[in-house]
């Protein structure tokens, strides 16, 4: 069964890395890359407990938190042009706007 | 099993990097290269070398996206063509990658036993870090316990080149301060 599911995440990944190569619009990239980083994921699972590592699920967590870091840091970026952007004063300027 | 997974992952990290060659706007770049370290952090999962894909992915995706997307702010999201071919740094390039592949030709073959690596420092290791009660796992126990000064190196040239970025970063920020007074005082 894990067998299935890891060459069914192969799958799904190489769709993946297409739609990122080929995807005109910044956010088919983003939206790609983000893909990338969950199936990674999967695929640390999967793999792990194909090869009879089960403790990498822990590992696994990590990676998760790190790839919604990263697309945060993407957004927002993409949003104010600018990472160092106070998110209360925003806040403010729309409730004023 | 596992080289129909390096197979197909070492597959696409071809096909991201062509397209982070050919790819002219640099935001895409940055997003193409987050993804690269993902698959990268993969290979090294299915080569049984956790810390090290730990390490890619934490730095490579997490850190490097953030310190890219910085960089762009300071500077512009577009590469410019270069106009004219530059024959020396071709050359400089096929000389280097030359030379690291006459390096590679003394190396012993990919997983053989006989290699002197496993024949006299793994054991001594293998054998040392369970007397000395040392971590479970192996490569933790000589990164972090044997060669514990060398990585305590490591970490002050890593601190050092952190402390150059930040002060590169901050001495930029002055003329944008003003701006936000400018826009408060606009506002009020």
């Amino acid at each position: 069964m894990y067998l299935f599911a890891t060459i069914a995440i192969l799958i799904a990944m190489c769709c993946a890395v297409a739609r990122a190569v080929v995807g005109p619009n910044i956010f088919d990239r983003m939206l790609a890359a983000n893909t990338i980083g969950s199936l990674a994921v999967l695929l640390l699972v999967c793999f792990g407990f194909l090869m009879g590592r089960p403790e990498w699920l822990d590992i696994a967590l990590t990676y998760g938190l790190l790839n919604t870091a990263a697309t945060l840091t993407v957004l927002k970026y993409y949003r104010h042009g600018d990472l160092s952007v106070d998110a209360d004063h925003e806040k403010g300027a729309d409730d004023a706007g | 099993m596992e080289i129909l997974v390096d197979a197909v992952l070492l597959t696409l990290l071809v096909v991201i990097t062509l397209a982070i060659l050919f790819q002219r706007n640099l935001f895409a770049v940055v997003l193409l290269a987050g993804a690269y370290s993902f698959l990268m952090a993969s290979i090294m999962l299915v080569l049984d070398a956790v810390d090290v894909a730990m390490t890619e992915a934490a730095v490579g995706a997490g850190i490097s996206t953030a310190l890219f997307l910085a960089t762009l702010y300071l500077t512009h999201g577009k590469e410019y063509l270069q106009p004219n071919f530059k024959f020396q740094s071709i050359l400089v390039v096929v000389l280097a990658g030359g030379m690291l592949i006459w390096g590679m030709w003394d190396m012993p073959e990919f997983g053989v036993m006989q290699a002197p690596l496993h024949e006299n420092t793994a054991p001594g290791y293998l054998d040392a870090s369970k007397n000395h009660l040392m971590p479970p796992n192996v490569v933790t126990a000589v990164l972090a316990d044997y060669r514990s000064f060398d990585t305590l190196g490591e970490t002050t040239v890593i601190f050092t080149a952190g402390i150059g970025v930040l002060l590169i970063l901050r001495g930029r920020k002055k003329p944008k301060k003003s701006k936000n007074k400018a826009e408060n005082s606009h506002e009020t």
